[in-house]
């Protein structure tokens, strides 16, 4: 076993855990953080993407042990004081969801997008979602969820 | 036009979706989120043989490795008369292995253990003695003099048919073939693919050893019917069997069947006293559970040299897998295959099919298709298209020229059906018309005459039938094939619906809120709709086949009209006043010509459990099972241009046009979500998705990386437009839209690939259209660059 300290969501999580433990079954199973799914067990299909550090990640191939000091964050960690994220108004605005089973990776793989890029365009988004499979919706409806956060981000003054 | 009435209510209303709320915060409640005290895992090894005779199964070495609690083989479930299983089609397939394997991936044993990695540690301690046999891959191989017989456990079966199926009039299409002036025939395969839903399949069963009670969370399109089949299988009593189907991560008919990971986890809870859970494994989905299409499809056209169709032959053989294990309404062997006919009014008809079993997984069960309506659209539309280039007439008019008429519904085909609404040509027109096809034709004879470029344009106007069904001709093992609503207001105007169909993203909890209030005028929001626990909702036969509008969308309608009847009674009671002199007005009852007089549904709802006219029952709550009178026929228009890359064979969409006709639209944003998805999953089997074999039986498509699915990436761009044409006997016109796009695109994606060729007399590509078939066309026609 080996002792780690995550920061998840903006809370430390010190745990022992084996050290081939998927961090997807760490947050699920150990922080019972059941919002991120697993979808194929191969990294392609990103149901299990999480940020860490910011940076999307896909946690059914990324060890426990490997996010030892850094900070994840999951879809559970994206409202902040009860209100939603742009992002999770959007999908629910534009009809960006169906199942709903790839929607916390897909809301998560977007928030690192506009976070490096505020107004991306339409091949943009395409781009950046291209490692998330949606089985359900065709996409159409994600890229425009992302473009209606987009809009609300910059419309909606700081502070 | 005329200008719409403007007038409150919640039909054609797209209200955002109610149960978005928990999926947007990570709070859906998937089969794997649920976690209970004292709860072991169950990890399934799977035979790496396609068809091999078992000699030995060894477990000592597994069973010893700590934190494993049992192994459980074949043998172990033989001696509970566990060991094999009925299917949805009346056949059986092995729970776990005893004598053969038969397939690549069949289950052989599952290790039952206190945490999943050790579960998965112990599969790789079994040790099983195979004895290969010879491999069959195709049905045509299945079904030769002489092949081994795969099926040699069933009594009586002497060689791999499975089944021999016929349709329509052999002679009366013989002689409408004998007066053409033309026949045009095309040979084609709808391979095998898969609805790898996002989420895999998997269970949590906990049977009470105190009380004997199983309450099994489980992904399924169909728990009230799963429930059946386990009170059969298992012979537990039906009221101890509870099944929870939560949230589903999409289903696209791949849970509509019983696996063999349900029972066994099961059995394991009944045996060891504490809850298992099972999770597959994606490989384990592909590999293992219900796959789609792998028919093989060959037909001839009649035609006069006007283009007018006199009749229609079609042969199609189905490879099954190792087990005949589709969802299937028992009359009908292949499905809803016989509307093959589609669209076009054809005097004459003759299907006949065949079903053979090869040693791959079991299924065909679906994949958004209806009942193989998806094959049959695909035929048809690849069928009329080919007539098109043969007999020189533009492949537009050539289908108008013999669509059903809008004055020949109610239409009876000649495979039996009898369409319940129709009206093609202006779905057609108006594809055409949002995809200017006449000067696309012009732009495309342009570009390739004057810049080499090849574009092209294909059409598929497609007809469905969906709604299973009437009882009179529909069943699954025996149970008729209606659905039911059960509908509680409760005293402060809130409602609770329960339904026997079951959502996996189809947005139900919305849609069907919205029937209620527009019969009863409770908004959304006040309504909880509740589905997927048998214990409490209504029996029904299960979301699958676009049938849930068509029948729970129906029951759901007739009951809230049934308490809007006794609501008028009790308005009446209120007001003072005959209930014959009250009119509804959307949410209300008012006195005829005292429109000041009323009560709303609220304050009716309140008067049910507070004060009632003498001698009527308290509450406001009803149910209904709806037996439809007919199936509804949903149908289209789709437009698709290409353009292939002659360097490369690659092929880029450019437009996809798509005018559906569903009837009624309930929510029209939801409507759309369903187009789009099955547009995408059609583009996917047109162009990538293929599970394969090699000549030894390994599945070649077992993963996402082998496993093509459309990204965000490839996925094209989708055009929607309308026409309505509601169903005359759905309570509200609706006809059920969730295949309509899968059943109708790939056609129109292949028609556009094989038209940009067709001037050089290509006539056919093989789904899906990858880039080399396409490549190897342009060398073989000498367009290659």
């Amino acid at each position: 076993m080996t002792q780690i300290s995550v920061t998840v969501n903006g809370t430390s999580r010190p745990a022992e855990v084996e050290p081939r433990l998927l961090l997807v079954h760490f947050l699920r199973g150990k922080l019972a953080l059941t919002g991120t799914h697993i979808g194929c067990d191969t990294t392609s299909c990103g149901a299990c993407t999480v940020l860490l550090d910011g940076t999307p990640i896909k946690s059914c191939t990324f060890l426990t042990v490997q996010a030892d000091g850094r900070e994840i964050t999951t879809v559970e960690g994206l409202a902040q004081n009860g209100a939603l994220h742009p992002l999770q108004e959007g999908f629910k605005e534009e009809h960006g969801l169906q199942c709903g089973f790839c929607t916390p990776g897909m809301l998560l793989v977007s928030k690192a997008l506009l976070e490096a890029n505020p107004s991306p365009s339409e091949e943009e988004i395409r781009w950046a979602l291209s490692g998330n499979i949606c089985r359900c919706t065709g996409y159409v409806n994600i890229v425009k969820a992302v473009q209606w956060a987009a809009k609300k981000i910059e419309t909606t003054p700081v502070g | 036009m005329a200008v719409q009435e403007e007038k409150p209510g919640w039909l054609g209303k797209s209200v955002r979706r109610i149960e978005d709320d928990r999926f947007i915060v990570g709070r859906g409640n998937y089969v794997d989120d649920v976690v209970l005290p004292g709860m072991l895992h169950m990890a399934v090894l799977r035979s790496p043989v396609a068809h091999a005779k078992i000699n030995s199964i060894d477990t000592s070495r597994a069973e010893a490795l700590e934190g494993v609690v049992a192994v459980v083989t074949g043998e172990l479930l033989a001696q509970h008369n566990l060991a094999w299983m009925p299917t949805l089609s009346g056949d059986t397939q092995a729970v776990l292995a005893t004598d053969k394997v038969r397939m690549q991936g069949q289950e052989v044993a599952c290790v039952i253990a206190e945490d999943a990695y050790i579960a998965h540690d112990a599969l790789e301690l079994i040790e099983v003695d195979y004895e290969q046999l010879p491999v069959i891959t195709t049905p045509q191989a299945a079904l030769e003099p002489g092949a081994p017989v795969i099926r040699d456990d069933k009594e009586g079966q002497t060689d791999n048919r499975i089944y021999h199926w016929e349709a329509g009039d052999e002679q009366a299409t013989e002689q409408a073939f004998a007066q053409a002036d033309r026949v045009v025939s095309l040979a084609t395969h709808y391979p095998r693919c898969h609805p790898a839903p996002l989420e895999c399949c998997g269970c949590v069963a906990d049977v009470n050893p105190a009380t004997g009670k199983a309450t099994i969370w489980m992904t399924s399109q169909a728990p009230h019917v799963h429930r059946t089949v386990f009170a059969l299988v298992a012979g537990l009593p039906e009221q101890n069997i509870q099944i929870i189907s939560p949230d589903i991560g999409g289903g696209f008919g791949n849970k509509v069947p019983v696996y063999p990971g349900y029972v066994v986890a099961t059995a394991a809870s009944l045996l060891i006293g504490r809850p298992v859970k099972w999770i597959e494994d994606r490989t384990g989905n592909l590999i293992s559970t219900g796959f789609a299409r792998d028919f093989h499809m060959e037909g001839e056209l009649a035609l006069t040299d006007e283009g007018k169709m006199l009749g229609l032959r079609v042969r199609m053989l189905s490879d099954q897998g190792y087990a005949y294990a589709d969802a299937q309404p028992s009359k009908f062997k292949a499905g809803l295959f016989h509307i093959v006919g589609g669209s076009y009014d054809l005097a004459a008809t003759h299907v006949v099919t065949d079903g053979a079993y090869t040693n791959k997984a079991p299924g065909g069960v679906a994949y958004r298709c209806s009942f193989r309506v998806t094959e049959a659209s695909f035929f048809i539309e690849r069928l009329v298209q080919t007539a098109a280039y043969e007999l020189g007439i533009d492949p537009a008019e050539l289908r108008r020229r013999n669509f059903i008429r809008a004055d020949q519904f109610p239409y009876t085909s000649a495979t039996g059906f009898i369409y319940d609404s129709g009206n093609y040509e202006p779905a057609l027109d108006l594809a055409l018309e949002k995809v200017g096809y006449d000067e696309l034709r012009a732009e495309q004879k342009r570009l390739r005459e004057e810049e080499g470029r090849l574009i092209g344009i294909g059409l598929a106007s497609f007809t469905e039938v969906v709604g299973a069904g009437p009882s009179k001709n529909f069943d699954i093992l025996g149970i008729k094939m209606f659905d039911s609503a059960e509908l509680r207001v409760h005293p402060t105007g809130k409602a609770i619906l329960k339904l026997g169909v079951k959502t996996q993203g189809q947005g139900h909890e919305t849609t069907f809120a919205q029937i209620v209030a527009h019969e009863l005028g409770i908004p959304p929001q006040d309504i909880l709709v509740q589905h997927g626990d048998t214990d409490n909702t209504p029996y029904g036969l299960g979301t699958y086949a676009s049938r849930s509008t068509p029948t729970a969308g129906a029951a759901t309608a007739v009951v809230a009209r049934k308490l809007r009847d006794k609501a008028r009674e009790i308005a009446a009671h209120l007001l003072e006043a005959s209930p014959e002199d009250l009119e509804w007005d959307w949410n209300r009852f008012y006195v005829k010509g005292s429109p000041d007089q009323s009560k709303t549904i609220q304050e009716i709802a309140f008067a049910a459990y507070t004060d009632l006219p003498e001698g009527m029952e308290h509450g406001l709550e009803g149910v209904n099972y709806y037996d439809p009178p007919n199936m509804t026929y949903p149908f289209g228009s789709y437009a698709v241009v290409v353009e292939i890359d002659r360097g490369t064979g690659k092929w880029e969409v450019r437009r996809v046009v798509a005018v559906d006709d569903c009837g009624v639209r309930i929510n029209p944003m939801i409507v759309e979500g369903q187009i789009m998805g099955g547009l995408t999953e059609g583009y996917a089997m047109a162009a990538m998705e293929l599970i394969t074999f090699d000549e030894d039986g390994n599945c070649l498509g077992s993963n996402f990386v082998d496993y093509l699915l459309p990204s965000s990436w490839e996925t094209p761009n989708f055009e929607l437009h309308e026409t309505v044409t509601p169903s005359p006997h759905h309570p509200i016109g609706a006809k059920g839209v969730g295949e309509s796009a899968t059943v109708g695109s790939p056609a129109a994606f292949v028609n556009a690939v094989v038209d940009a060729l067709a001037h050089v007399g290509v006539r056919n590509f093989e789904m899906p259209v990858t880039p080399d078939k396409v490549w190897e066309k342009l060398v073989e026609v000498g367009l290659a660059e």
